[in-house]
C-alpha cells in the first residue's frame, strides 16, 4: 500500500455510492482506513453486508490513482483468493459494475484450473492489476520459474471465505504460500473476509500476525423454528418422510426456499419425497456436488431468474454468491454444528435489516434434541470453534518441493517462513529437517536413495533447488491438497429397462458422478436414486456406470449409506447432553419426545451431567452393551473397534457393533453386565489396541494414501498420463504395509496418524470422551432394551448390506418388536410417570398401538428378525471377520 | 488348497506359492525385486523395503515347506537394473536362498538375464512331468502350463462389501500364478487378457487372510 495516500475515500467513490443511493457502510470505511494505514485486517460480517466490495475498495482506490492501464507497465497489484473457482468468476463479474461506472481503467483477470495454458503463460509474463484465483493456482505460481518477479509488486492480498479455508489442508498450503510471497513483497497487506466465527482472534492471527479485526454490523437476529409436527417422530433414520408434508407447506408459503440436507443421498431422497407430495407442481430443483456441472449451472441460473420455488441442496450451496431471492432456509435433519447452521441461515434474505427465516426439521427423536440445542445456540450467538489446526507435514513437504521448483531457498529461511504462519508456528526444526529430508531422499533410515534425490542443496550457496527439470515438471502436475474420492460417470441409457442386466447398446447421457465405493457394493439389477430419478444399475464399462430408468418402481432398493457426512460438533454435543438432564428443558420438547425421555428415566436412568451411561441387556439370544457418549459417529466407530478388541480378550465373544451420532451398541454371545467397565473404558485403549487396529484399518490406509499423494511420494499425474484412483489405492495399500513393517516412525506415517486422529477416526475426540468419562461411568444392567437404546439398535438393521431385498419391510419388523419391548407393555404395569395425566395416558395407549403394528408386521412376514442376527451388515469384530 | 492340474496334484499355498509335493518343489512367480528403487530412479521415492519384505516372505514359506527345489517363474526382478541396485544385505540373503536349494530362474520379460553371482540356474522354460513352467502364458490351449506374468487378482462381493485379492487362476488344465512380490499389483481375472487363456473361464483360488478360498468363475466381479 502507498502509506502516504490519504485515508479518506476519493470523491469519485463517494459520488458513486451516492449515485446508487447507498452510503458507505461503517465497516467498509473502517476496513479501508485500516488498510490504507498499512495494516492487515480481518473483516467479519454476515452475508449481505457488502463484504466483497469492502474487500476491494482499498485496491480500487489505490489503482484509481494510477495512470490508465495502457500507459503503465504490467504489475500485479491485488491477489484475490477464493476456495471456489466459481466464486472467482462471479466476483470478477461483480467488480465490473463499479469499475465501469467510475470509469476506472483496470486489468482484472481470473485464473483457475480451467484457464487455458496459453492464457496462464501470458498472465505470468504480463500480470493483470487484479488476479482472482484459487489456493492451488497460487501454489503453482510459487512453483513456477521466477516467482519473485511475478509477486514482488503485490500490494494487497484478499482471502475470501477465509473461515472455510483456514482449518483445512488447503489452508496449510495457502498459509505457507503467503509466507513465501511475503519474502518477495514485504510491503503487502492482507484482507480476510469471513463469516461470523467462534474464534475471530485465531483467524486474524492465521491471516497475518498484525491483523486487526473489523466487524460489520450484525444483521437482524434470525428467526429459527424447530418444526413441530403432529406426525409420529421416527426413532432413527434420516429420511424425514414424516415431516415432508409440513416442509412442503412451508415451501408453499415462501418465495424461494433452500432445503439443506447433510448428504447427497439425503438430497436425492428429500427431492423424491417432496415431488411425491408436490400437488401444486411447484418448481422444486435439486443441487449437489455429484450432479453434472451443466445441470448445476442450470439450477443456479433458474434460481437467479426467480423461476424456482425450492432447491434441495447439500453443502454445495453453503458458500458463495447468492443465486436468488431466498427467503426461507429449511434444514432437513440436524445441522450438526451451530456455525454451519448460521452459515446456512445466512443464505436466506440478504437484506440486513430483515431477519432470515429458518426451519429445522429433525428426522428422528435424538435430532429433536439436537435441533433445539442448535437453535438455542444460534439465538445466544454461541458458535462451535473449529479449534486451531496443526499444519500437516504432508503439506509442508509439498510446499518444500514447490519452493525448490520456484526460487531456490535456504533451509533456514524456509523454516523461518513456516514458523511465521499460524498452522506451523509450533513446527520444530527437527520436524522441518525430517520433512525436508523426506522430500529430498524419501527420508528412509535405509538411505539407498541418495542418488535419486528430488531436490539438492548447492554446496556453495547452500540453496536448495529441484534436481532436474523433470522433477519440477512432475511436481507442478501434482500441486494441491484436494484428493477427491474416485468418481465414476453415471450414464443413463435411453429407452426402458427390460428386466435385469441387459447391457444397453450405448452408454447414454451423463447425469453426473458418483463415488466408486458406492457402486462397488451394487450388483447388476439393483436400483438406486440419482439425479432425482430411480435408476437401475446395469453394469460398468471402464469409468462409466451404465444405468437405465427403473420404470414403475417407487422405492430404490439400495437406500445408499445412512451416515451423516458431518459429525456432531463437540460444542453441540455438550449442549445436547446438558439438555438431557435438565428436566425443565424437557417441558419445551414435543410430547412424544418428553414421553420417551420420561420412560427412559423409569426404565433405565438419565445420565448425570458428564457421566457416561452404559446399559447392558439381553435380547433375542444375544447380549448388548449400549453407551451414549454423544460424540458423533466417527468417534463412536473408533471406540467400537477398540471396545470389541478388549471384549474379545475378556472372552465376551463380541459379534459386532454399530455406531450412531449419539450412541454405540456392541453385541455378543455372553452377558456383559459383569465387565469391569472402568477398566474397559480406560484411556490406555488408545495405546496398543489402537495401534494393532490401525495396522489393518482400511480407513488408515486411505488416509495414508492421501498424505502420500500430497507429500509427493505417490504421484497422481505423470506427464502424459494420470493414474486412476484404483491404481493409486492399490499400490498405496502395499506401500503402507511395507513401510509400517519396516519403518513405523516414518514422517508420512506420523502425518497419516495425525490426520486420522483429527479426521475420520476422530481419535482425539475418543481420547477426550474417555477422559471425560473417567470415574463417571454409570452402568445399569437391564432386563430388556431401553427407550434410549432403540434408535441405535435400529441402526443395526439399517447398516445392512445392499443386495438383500425388502430392506424396509425388515426394518419395520425390527422396529416393531423393539419398540414394543422398550415401551409398549408399560401400559400393563402399575408404574406411571408422576407428571403424566389422563391425556398422556391416552398417548401411552397410542404408543401401545405401535406395538400392535409391530406385532402385525411380525405376523405378516411370519418371522422376526433379531437385530444382531446373521444378516447384519454392521462391522463384525476382527476375529470373526477373519473367519 | 489341493487341486489337480493335468492330473498332477498341486497345492495352492496361502502365501501365493504353489507346492508340488511329489517333487518337493516350490513355485513362486513375479517377485519383482527392486521395484521400489526402480520408481526412485524416476523420481518417486517410495519406501525401499519391498525387496526385503519379499525376501522375508520367501524365506518364511521356504522354512515352512522345506522344498528341495524352488522355481521363480520370471520377472524375479522388476527391471534389468534391479540386481545392480540391490542393497548388499538383501543380495546376501538372496544368495543364501539360492545356495540352499535347487534354484531355478525362469526368464521373464522384465528380467531376461539374472547375474550368475546370485546363484541358481537360468531357463527359458522348464518341463517337469506333465507340467511346463514358463513366464508368459502362451495364447491358445496349452495343457499343463504353469505361468505368471499377468498377476491375477479376483474380486468377489457379498452383503455390500467387496474383496479384491491376489489369486491363482486355473481351469484344471493350466494355471496362472499370483504375483509374489510385496509391491506387485494385480490384474482382474475378468480382464480380457485372461479370456484367451481360459476360454471356458477359470476358478480363482484367492490367497487372503492366511487361507486360500476358491471362487467359481461366475462369482467373480470385474473391477468397478
Amino acid at each position: 500500500m502507498d502509506k502516504r495516500a490519504p485515508a479518506t475515500l476519493p470523491e469519485a467513490f463517494e459520488a458513486w455510492f451516492a449515485g446508487r443511493g447507498w452510503s458507505v457502510r461503517p465497516h467498509q470505511r473502517a476496513l479501508f482506513e485500516r488498510v490504507r494505514s498499512g495494516a492487515s485486517a480481518l473483516l467479519i460480517a454476515p452475508t449481505g453486508g457488502g463484504k466483497t466490495l469492502a474487500g476491494f475498495l482499498p485496491s480500487l482506490v489505490d489503482l484509481s490513482a494510477r495512470p490508465p492501464a495502457v500507459n503503465r507497465p504490467h504489475a500485479l497489484h491485488t491477489l484475490y483468493i477464493s476456495p471456489l473457482k466459481a466464486l472467482t468468476a462471479d466476483v470478477a463479474r461483480n467488480l465490473e459494475t463499479p469499475v465501469r461506472e467510475m470509469g476506472l481503467s483496470l486489468r482484472i483477470e481470473t485464473r483457475t484450473g480451467d484457464t487455458p495454458p496459453s492464457k496462464r503463460q501470458r498472465q505470468r509474463a504480463f500480470p493483470p492489476d487484479i488476479l482472482l484465483t484459487t489456493p492451488e493456482q497460487l501454489c503453482l505460481l510459487i512453483a513456477s520459474e521466477h516467482p519473485r518477479a511475478f509477486f514482488q509488486d503485490v500490494r494487497i492480498i484478499i482471502i475470501d471465505e477465509i473461515h472455510a479455508l483456514a482449518p483445512t489442508k488447503r489452508g496449510d498450503l495457502l498459509a505457507l504460500a503467503l509466507a513465501r510471497i511475503a519474502r518477495w513483497s514485504e510491503e503487502h497487506v492482507r484482507i480476510g473476509l469471513s463469516a461470523t466465527v467462534a474464534e475471530p482472534l485465531a483467524l486474524a492471527r492465521w491471516l497475518a500476525p498484525d491483523a486487526v479485526i473489523v466487524r460489520g454490523a450484525a444483521g437482524a437476529a434470525p428467526v429459527v423454528d424447530v418444526l413441530d409436527t403432529d406426525a409420529r417422530i421416527p426413532w432413527s433414520g434420516h429420511t424425514g418422510r414424516h415431516v415432508m408434508g409440513d416442509v412442503y407447506a412451508a415451501i408453499k408459503r415462501a418465495r424461494l426456499a433452500l432445503v439443506f440436507v447433510n448428504t447427497r443421498a439425503q438430497a436425492e431422497m428429500t427431492f423424491q419425497e417432496l415431488w411425491r407430495v408436490n400437488d401444486d407442481n411447484l418448481a422444486i430443483a435439486l443441487h449437489h456436488g455429484s450432479l453434472d456441472v451443466a445441470q448445476r449451472k442450470k439450477v443456479e441460473n433458474a434460481m437467479a431468474r426467480g423461476d424456482l420455488r425450492a432447491v434441495v441442496c447439500t453443502s454445495t450451496l453453503d458458500l458463495g454468491i447468492d443465486w436468488g431471492d431466498v427467503d426461507l432456509v429449511v434444514q432437513m435433519g440436524a445441522p450438526k454444528g451451530a456455525s454451519r447452521l448460521v452459515q446456512r441461515i445466512g443464505r436466506a434474505n440478504h437484506r440486513l435489516d430483515e431477519p432470515s427465516r429458518a426451519l429445522l426439521a429433525p428426522t428422528n427423536r435424538f435430532e429433536v434434541l439436537e435441533c433445539r440445542a442448535a437453535r438455542d445456540a444460534v439465538s445466544e450467538g454461541a458458535l462451535d470453534g473449529a479449534g486451531s489446526r496443526l499444519g500437516g507435514l504432508d503439506c509442508m513437504a509439498q510446499h518444500i518441493m514447490g519452493a525448490a521448483c520456484g526460487e531456490p531457498f535456504s533451509a533456514d529461511a524456509l523454516y523461518e517462513e513456516a514458523v511465521s504462519t499460524a498452522p506451523y508456528a509450533d513446527l520444530s526444526r527437527a520436524q522441518f529437517d525430517q520433512t525436508l529430508n523426506m522430500v529430498a531422499t524419501g527420508g528412509y533410515a535405509l538411505s539407498t536413495y541418495d542418488r535419486y534425490r528430488r531436490i539438492i542443496e548447492d554446496p556453495k550457496t547452500k540453496l536448495w533447488r529441484a534436481r532436474t527439470k523433470d522433477a519440477a515438471r512432475q511436481h507442478r502436475m501434482n500441486v494441491g491438497a484436494i484428493i477427491e474420492a474416485e468418481m465414476l460417470d453415471v450414464r443413463l441409457a435411453p429407452g426402458r429397462a427390460k428386466g435385469g442386466a441387459e447391457t444397453p447398446a450405448y452408454a447414454g447421457r451423463r447425469l453426473g458422478q458418483i463415488e466408486e465405493w458406492f457402486i462397488e457394493g451394487l450388483t447388476p439389477g439393483d436400483t438406486f436414486l440419482f439425479a432425482g430419478e430411480i435408476l437401475r444399475f446395469i453394469g460398468l464399462r471402464e469409468t462409466d456406470v451404465l444405468t437405465v430408468r427403473a420404470k414403475g418402481e417407487t422405492e430404490p432398493r439400495i437406500p445408499s449409506y445412512a451416515g451423516g457426512k458431518f459429525p456432531l460438533s463437540t460444542f453441540l454435543a455438550a449442549r445436547v447432553r446438558a439438555m438431557l438432564h435438565d428436566r425443565d428443558a424437557w417441558k419445551r420438547l414435543p410430547d412424544q419426545v418428553q414421553e420417551w425421555l420420561t420412560i427412559q428415566a423409569l426404565r433405565s436412568v438419565i445420565p448425570e451431567p458428564d457421566h457416561l451411561l452404559i446399559e447392558t441387556f439381553p435380547r433375542a439370544n444375544k447380549h448388548y452393551m449400549v453407551c451414549y457418549p454423544f460424540d458423533g459417529r466417527l468417534a463412536h466407530q473408533t471406540l467400537g473397534m477398540l471396545l470389541t478388541r478388549r471384549l474379545e480378550r475378556l472372552r465376551k465373544q463380541p459379534l459386532g457393533f454399530v455406531a450412531s451420532e449419539y450412541a454405540l451398541s456392541v453385541w455378543g454371545f455372553e452377558p456383559m453386565g459383569d465387565v469391569d467397565f472402568a477398566a474397559l473404558f480406560d484411556e490406555d485403549m488408545l495405546g496398543d489396541d489402537l495401534d494393532a487396529w490401525l495396522a489393518e484399518s482400511a480407513l488408515m490406509k486411505r488416509t495414508f494414501r492421501n498424505c502420500a499423494i500430497i507429500a509427493g511420494m505417490i504421484e497422481r499425474r505423470y506427464p502424459g498420463q494420470e493414474k486412476t484412483g484404483r491404481q493409486v489405492t492399490f499400490s498405496a495399500d502395499l506401500i503402507y504395509d511395507v513401510l509400517r513393517a519396516h519403518e513405523p516412525d516414518h514422517v508420512l506415517l506420523k502425518a497419516a496418524f495425525a490426520d486420522a486422529s483429527e479426521g475420520f477416526l476422530d481419535i482425539s475426540r475418543v481420547g477426550a470422551l474417555l477422559k471425560r468419562a473417567r470415574g463417571k461411568l454409570t452402568h445399569i444392567d437391564l432386563p430388556r432394551v431401553s427407550p434410549f437404546a432403540v434408535p441405535v439398535m435400529l441402526e443395526i438393521g439399517r447398516e445392512t448390506a445392499p443386495g438383500v431385498g425388502a430392506v424396509e419391510a425388515v426394518l419395520s419388523d425390527v422396529a416393531g418388536d423393539l419398540i414394543a419391548d422398550a415401551m409398549g407393555d408399560l401400559m400393563g404395569q402399575p408404574v406411571r410417570p408422576k407428571q403424566q395425566g389422563g391425556e398422556d395416558e391416552a398417548r401411552l395407549d397410542h404408543r401401545g398401538g405401535d406395538g400392535a403394528v409391530g406385532a402385525r408386521l411380525g405376523v405378516r412376514t411370519g418371522q422376526r428378525r433379531n437385530p444382531g442376527g446373521e444378516r447384519s451388515g454392521a462391522r463384525k469384530s476382527p476375529r470373526r471377520r477373519r473367519g | 488348497m489341493e487341486t489337480e492340474l493335468c492330473g498332477v496334484r498341486v497345492r495352492a499355498e496361502p502365501e501365493g506359492a504353489l507346492w508340488l509335493a511329489a517333487e518337493r518343489c516350490l513355485v513362486v512367480s513375479d517377485l519383482h525385486l527392486e521395484k521400489g528403487s526402480s520408481f526412485a530412479v524416476r523420481g518417486q521415492l517410495i519406501p525401499p523395503y519391498d525387496t526385503r519384505a519379499t525376501l522375508s516372505a520367501l524365506e518364511a514359506v521356504i522354512a515352512r515347506l522345506r522344498p528341495d527345489c524352488v522355481i521363480s517363474l520370471g520377472d524375479s526382478f522388476h527391471d534389468v537394473g534391479g540386481p545392480a541396485r540391490m542393497a548388499a544385505d538383501d543380495r546376501e540373503r538372496l544368495c543364501g536362498l539360492t545356495a540352499r536349494v535347487d534354484w531355478i530362474w525362469i526368464e521373464g520379460n522384465h528380467d531376461p538375464e539374472i547375474p550368475r553371482a546370485l546363484g541358481g540356474a537360468m531357463h527359458a522354460d522348464l518341463t517337469l512331468g506333465a507340467l511346463t513352467f514358463r513366464h508368459e502364458p502362451l495364447a491358445g490351449a496349452c495343457e499343463g502350463e504353469v505361468a505368471g506374468h499377468l498377476h491375477p487378482c479376483a474380486k468377489v462381493a457379498s452383503r455390500g462389501r467387496s474383496v479384491r485379492a491376489r489369486c491363482f487362476a486355473t481351469d484344471g488344465r493350466r494355471m496362472v500364478m499370483p504375483a509374489f512380490g510385496a509391491y506387485t499389483g494385480g490384474l482382474n481375472l475378468r480382464d480380457s487378457a485372461f479370456a484367451e487363456i481360459f476360454p471356458q473361464g477359470a476358478v480363482a483360488l484367492i490367497a487372503a487372510q492366511g487361507r486360500v478360498w476358491p471362487a467359481a468363475a461366475e462369482r467373480l466381479l470385474p473391477d468397478g
